[in-house]
């Protein structure tokens, strides 16, 4: 019944009103019937005033979007470039010590290798009852030197085995930072896409676009590894200042 | 110090869980066992008579300093000697360890030396302290 009594937001009723008031000579009827229909056509524009207001009100919000977007451009891009960098420098780190490990084991190794062929030469020899007295006491002097060496090279190339246990702690530390790369450029990526979108129906209705509110940062939320001029939070840089803070705490 | 004693290492990472293990052999410990998360570690906790745990702080389901305060809370386990092993070392985070009852805290990268002697001075302390 409406959509026949309402053209564009005129009463067709209340205009047939008026007519008849105006034919009548009611003037006076026929002004409060004009004054009604101008509140119905005021009442209309309050209302696109609102729809304005409320548009008005999403492009603001996503101008904040838009702050999120410049903070993670101007801060965390680059702190994320030195976070990588700082995984490169862990892994060569890694290497180097593994590679130099192995390069001080290995002719601990070859040496004992060599000296111990060389006594089973004449161990074979001695069994075979092929050997000379003085030969024999040779032997036994070698032998006697040989066996507290193999024992202190074991130590020594067990030594170098524990720095290359120790240096793999590159892979847990890299990783978290790594994984806290990863979840920056998935935000990149969201923030992206919403951009698109957008852009795509700036004067469609937005919904809410309320990334990167909420981010009250909890000092004592895990992390990761602290990166070298990256990080400006107060943080240890050794396990004995670790110890310091402990004992100052009554550890 | 028991070498027989039951201990438990948590971290995300199997590498890290592989160096702390192998560390702890060498100190002549054999009785070990893993978890990678604290949400998987707190059952074994439970169930499993444990001596000793060690635990990273930053893990993707039960972070390590939330497993503490689980162990703390839990009537069984609360006096259960525990050590982290964490690149976590802002002071906030070691006070934040210290006040919810932590025994040892050492951060990576760290020595085998470094494990050794904390976990000399842990139970040197709980046994002085019995």
């Amino acid at each position: 019944m409406y959509e026949q009594a309402n053209v564009n937001g005129f009463d067709i009723d209340q205009a047939r009103q008026l007519v008849q008031s105006l034919e009548a000579g009611d003037v006076e009827s026929a002004e409060s019937i004009m004054d009604s229909m101008t509140r119905v056509r005021e009442s209309g524009l309050y209302q696109e005033i609102g729809k304005l207001t409320r548009e008005l009100h999403n492009a603001l919000r996503s101008f904040e979007l838009d702050d999120r977007i410049s903070e993670l451009a101007s801060d965390e891009i680059p702190d994320a470039k030195a976070r990588l960098s700082h995984v490169i420098n862990m892994t060569d780190e890694a290497a180097n010590k593994t590679l130099t490990a192995v390069e001080d084991a290995m002719p601990v190794c070859d040496d004992l290798k060599k000296q111990a062929e060389d006594i089973e030469e004449e161990w074979i020899r001695f069994m075979r009852r092929d050997m000379e007295a003085e030969d024999f006491r040779g032997l036994c002097r070698r032998l006697s030197t040989f066996i507290p060496e193999v024992s202190g090279s074991s130590q020594n190339i067990s030594g170098h085995l524990s720095t290359v246990l120790m240096a793999q702690e590159f892979q847990d530390l890299t990783g978290q930072v790594i994984r806290r790369v990863i979840s920056l450029v998935g935000e990149v990526e969201d923030n992206l896409v919403n951009l698109v979108r957008l852009s795509g129906k700036m004067t469609g209705s937005l919904g809410s676009v309320d990334k990167g509110k909420g981010l009250v940062e909890d000092s004592t939320k895990a992390e990761g590894p602290q990166i070298p001029g990256v990080d400006k939070a107060e943080a240890v840089r050794s396990q004995d200042e670790v110890d310091d803070l402990l004992s100052s705490l009554g550890f | 110090m028991d070498k027989n004693m039951k201990i438990l290492i948590v971290d995300d990472f199997s590498t890290m869980r592989r160096i702390v293990r192998n560390l702890l052999n060498e100190l002549g410990f054999q009785n070990i066992e893993e978890a990678d998360d604290g949400a998987t570690a707190l059952p074994k906790l439970r169930n499993g008579n444990f001596d000793f745990l060690v635990t990273d702080w930053n893990m993707p389901q039960m972070q390590g300093i939330d497993l503490l305060q689980e162990v703390r809370a839990d009537a069984k386990l609360a006096n259960l000697p525990v050590m982290m092993v964490t690149a976590e070392a802002k002071k906030e985070q070691i006070v934040r360890a210290a006040q919810a009852g932590v025994n040892g805290y050492i951060v990576k990268p760290f020595t085998a030396e470094t494990l050794r002697e904390k976990i000399t001075k842990i139970f040197e302390r709980i046994e002085s302290g019995a």
